[in-house]
């Protein structure tokens, strides 16, 4: 007879992290179907490229680096890297987009930093901050909401357009794509177009942030929502985050309403939801600790408000958040919290 | 109604009690064969006062205290002892280490009582604790440190005595079986323990999933008639049952870092010692035997009574395990306890739980996974840990072999609860590395302590060779100085001086060659020539 002598404790909880990453995409269907209501096929396809390329690059890498197989690729984190890129490529734009950031975003990003759990930096901004730079252009062209419908592309069009670059016939690029609503505010404020002179004279606001962008972005605040109480992820970076973004923005807002976005513009424009619950809270490249969360989260609210009015892009989730990603250790090194027994400080 | 406070994190389990719990107390049988460890407490081994051979009785003596930290050792139950050897003892490494192994005979033949009913309130303080000490009386809680030196007040003025009937561990529950079957006299014993401490107030403290235990233990105090005895509930969330996190519970107040209890006037001690003070002081009775639950892959999870030395396949056998299916032995609770190696080591004083698995269990326990993912900073483990502590960082440094900065992550505050093993998604076996760099640290300071010893004392040899050499030459230089400063001595001098200078003439005129082959007669040259030649030949002969 030989017993089995594992250490202390015995039991363990229900947990892992395939399940936690299962989950991070279970909370992210609603949003992935409101994109696909408001702008077509093209998140679909984008996604299924990116999984397609994560997948491949992350075995390749794993089979390179002599690491075990199967519990690295069914841990699920390649998968929620994928999917959170193929949400910042704009729908149609072309296959070689989603292949380009996804490979970056995993080999680069990831793995050669050693993989699951060492990476400095969140994979899937590492991806979408290189094709943003390298192609500013591709990267900035979204469809008008509504207009997939309107026009009807299908399934199959909108594969050719994304694999082939043809797009439906009697349609050229720039009849069916538009800027999205940060980019357009900024490009008028630029012209010294006011914002209530922006929002009449174009249709792609809604009631407080973009037609299509604000119910994008309520899904993901709901699946975020689940994840708190799920315990995914902590409250501490999603409230930190949304309120020092809606802090500054009210600011600026009551200061000059002319130029400057509302608050609610600004929650429910581009990728602040997405962000705040989704790309912020990934735990590898996120500060750790209660209070060095708070401070991570205000960071990047902050450094996305700034980049967003006074930087070169119309969006700055992904900046913000590699920037924060370098602070991460520096942060929580300093707020470490007060162990049991320890003098009050 | 007294205010509660919360500890930070810890963990919700499921508590699988109601097995065990819904029968009554039996005694388990008396074993063919009882192991007795000498050492079942933290502290010296006792030293045993019987030989080979010897008849033992109940309750007698059979080791005893190997000064204050130690407590003796009495022979459960009557018998022959066979043999005092090592044996294997319940110990996370399976170690052996000596015990007074009994052959019991069957007739429970007790000694006579020394102590007849005594009253503890004619008792001073010292004595109480003496009778204590001499009944074997350690810690029934799992920690196994001597229960004298617990009521002892010597450090601290005790305001607040504590009595922990939490048991926060899954499938534990002798404790909460004691608490409804003794519980005047863990009430007894609670205000004998007072009286030893002069402590103001008493508080016992029961978690909430135990309304029973809670109810008899009121009807207890109220029947004692006492006013200093306060019963409070507690949340049910493990480890409320963990000394400082029971302490923080109830007053509000932290046990300082690396400090005890008393030294913010708190003192806890568990009901089982509660109840076996009261059986010591008021039966004359000493530790022989304690609560137990089985549990686990076992037809029949209950509470026994059962004598200390016990072999754990009795027990298991007792409540229907199959011995050929085990798979896994737990002994204590499944967040804390510790795996054993094989069942045949002895129940001793500080067991309150045998959990077993079995491979065709029908309730497995779930378990970590073998095989653990990379660390991806979840933080679920710092959300849990009851102390506060990061787990994250401190795995991340033990990891990396930087033992230095998981101390400045405050390595040592960690009560190895498991809390944050148990919610880590990744499986790390976290508990197992901040043990590992515990015992590392320990190893590291020891031969530091080690190294320090011997470069002292090479320090200091040095030292005292160069203060010798130095003391002798100012010994010389004064005796240089008093000799040519004495100028009284002039003549002494030249005197030593004219002698000197004979000396060498001498030395100088006597011949330094050889004085015995000048002078040879010519017989004694002869001689010597033979001898030469002799040794001349002997040397060709040998080439």
């Amino acid at each position: 007879m030989s017993l089995n002598t594992p250490t202390s404790p015995h039991i363990h909880d229900d947990t892992s992290v395939t399940k936690m990453m299962l989950r991070v995409l279970l909370a992210l269907v609603p949003a992935v179907i409101a994109h696909c209501w408001y702008f077509g096929w093209g998140l679909l396809i984008n996604i299924s490229i990116t999984v397609t390329t994560a997948l491949i690059c992350e075995y390749g890498l794993l089979l390179l680096r002599q690491r075990p197989v199967t519990p690295f690729i069914t841990d699920g984190s390649v998968l929620v890297t994928a999917v959170l890129l193929a949400f910042c490529i704009p729908p149609l734009a072309p296959w070689w987009l989603a292949v380009l950031g996804a490979g970056f975003g995993v080999i680069i990003g990831k793995h050669l930093y050693g993989g699951l759990g060492y990476n400095p930096f969140n994979p899937a901004m590492v991806g979408y901050v290189m094709l943003l730079i390298s192609f500013p252009k591709e990267m900035t062209t979204w469809l008008p909401p509504h207009l997939v419908q309107d026009l009807n592309i299908g399934l199959w069009a909108s594969l050719n357009a994304v694999f082939t670059g043809q797009l439906p016939v009697g349609f050229t690029l720039d009849s069916i794509t538009a800027a999205t609503p940060l980019d357009l505010v900024k490009t008028q404020l630029g012209l010294d177009v006011t914002i209530a002179e922006t929002k009449n004279a174009n249709d792609v606001f809604g009631d407080f942030g973009g037609i299509g962008w604000e119910w994008i972005g309520n899904w993901i605040f709901l699946g975020g929502v689940w994840l708190i109480y799920k315990k995914v992820i902590a409250w501490h970076i999603p409230v930190a985050l949304l309120g020092s973004l809606f802090t500054i923005s009210l600011i600026f807002f009551l200061m000059d309403a002319d130029h400057y976005g509302s608050p609610m513009f600004h929650l429910f424009s581009g990728a602040a939801m997405l962000g705040a619950f989704f790309i912020a809270t990934d735990p590898v490249s996120a500060a750790t600790t209660p209070k060095g969360r708070i401070i991570y989260g205000i960071g990047i609210g902050l450094l996305t408000y700034i980049i967003r009015v006074w930087g070169g892009y119309p969006d700055g989730i992904g900046f913000a958040v590699l920037l924060m990603n370098l602070a991460a250790p520096t942060i929580d090194h300093y707020t470490q919290p007060r162990v049991y027994g320890h003098k009050r400080s | 109604m007294r205010r509660l406070f919360n500890f930070h994190g810890g963990v919700q389990l499921r508590q699988h009690k109601r097995e065990s719990t819904a029968t009554p107390v039996i005694p388990a049988k008396i074993p063919k064969t009882l192991i007795l460890p000498l050492q079942q407490n933290i502290g010296n081994p006792a030293i045993p006062t019987v030989k080979v051979g010897d008849k033992v009785l109940k309750r007698q003596i059979i080791a005893t205290a190997a000064g204050n930290v130690s407590v003796p050792v009495h022979a459960p139950t009557s018998g022959k002892v066979i043999a005092i050897e090592d044996y294997a003892v319940p110990h996370p490494s399976g170690l052996k280490a000596s015990c007074i192994i009994i052959a019991t005979d069957g007739m429970d033949i007790s000694r006579r009582r020394e102590s007849r009913f005594l009253n503890y309130q004619d008792l001073s303080p010292e004595q109480l604790r003496e009778l204590i000490h001499q009944s074997g009386i350690v810690g029934l809680g799992g920690a196994g440190f001597p229960s004298h030196l617990k009521l002892a007040t010597e450090r601290n003025r005790v305001d607040t005595l504590i009595l922990n009937g939490a048991e926060c561990e899954p499938y534990i529950t002798c404790d909460e079986m004691l608490m409804r079957e003794q519980a005047l006299e863990i009430v007894e014993g609670l205000i004998i323990m007072r009286h030893a401490l002069q402590a103001p107030r008493c508080i016992i403290t029961i978690e909430n999933n135990k309304p029973k235990a809670l109810e008899q233990i009121k009807l207890a105090v109220k029947h004692c008639n006492v006013d200093f005895i306060e019963v409070v509930q507690v949340p049910t969330v493990y480890p409320a049952g963990g000394e400082k996190q029971l302490i923080q519970t109830v007053t509000g107040k932290e046990v300082p870092s690396q400090g005890l209890p008393i030294d913010i006037g708190v003192v806890c001690h568990n009901v089982g010692t509660a109840y076996a003070i009261a059986r010591a002081v008021e039966h004359g009775e000493p530790l022989v035997s304690r609560y137990i639950t089985v549990a686990g892959s076992v037809a029949k999870a209950q509470v026994l009574e059962v004598l200390i030395g016990t072999p754990v396949s009795d027990l298991i056998e007792q409540c229907g395990g199959n011995r050929k299916t085990l798979s896994r032995v737990i002994m204590g609770g499944p967040m804390m306890g510790f795996a054993l190696h094989n069942v045949d080591v002895p129940i001793v004083k500080t067991t309150n739980c045998i959990l077993v698995n079995s491979t065709i269990a029908d309730v497995p326990l779930p378990s970590r996974r073998q095989h653990a993912l990379p660390c991806i900073r979840c933080g679920a483990c710092a959300q849990a840990c009851p102390v506060d502590l990061l787990p994250q960082q401190l795995y991340w440094h033990t990891r990396a072999k930087e033992f230095d900065k998981a101390q400045d992550y405050n390595l040592f505050d960690c009560i190895e609860c498991g809390c944050c093993d148990y919610v880590c998604p990744s499986h790390i076996p976290l508990v197992q590395y901040y043990r590992y760099a515990k015992n590392t640290i320990w190893q590291q300071d020891r031969e530091k302590k080690l190294a320090d010893v011997s470069r002292e004392r090479h320090e200091f040899h040095k030292l005292r060779l160069e203060r010798e050499k130095q003391e002798r030459a100012e010994r010389h230089k004064k005796k240089r100085q008093a000799v040519s400063s004495d100028t009284v001595q002039d003549d002494k001098k030249a005197a030593i001086q004219a002698a000197m200078e004979r000396a060498r003439t001498k030395r100088e005129q006597s011949d330094t060659a050889p004085k015995n082959i000048d002078q040879l007669t010519e017989q004694q040259q002869k001689l010597i020539a033979e001898v030469d030649q002799r040794r001349e030949k002997e040397r060709s002969a040998e080439t």
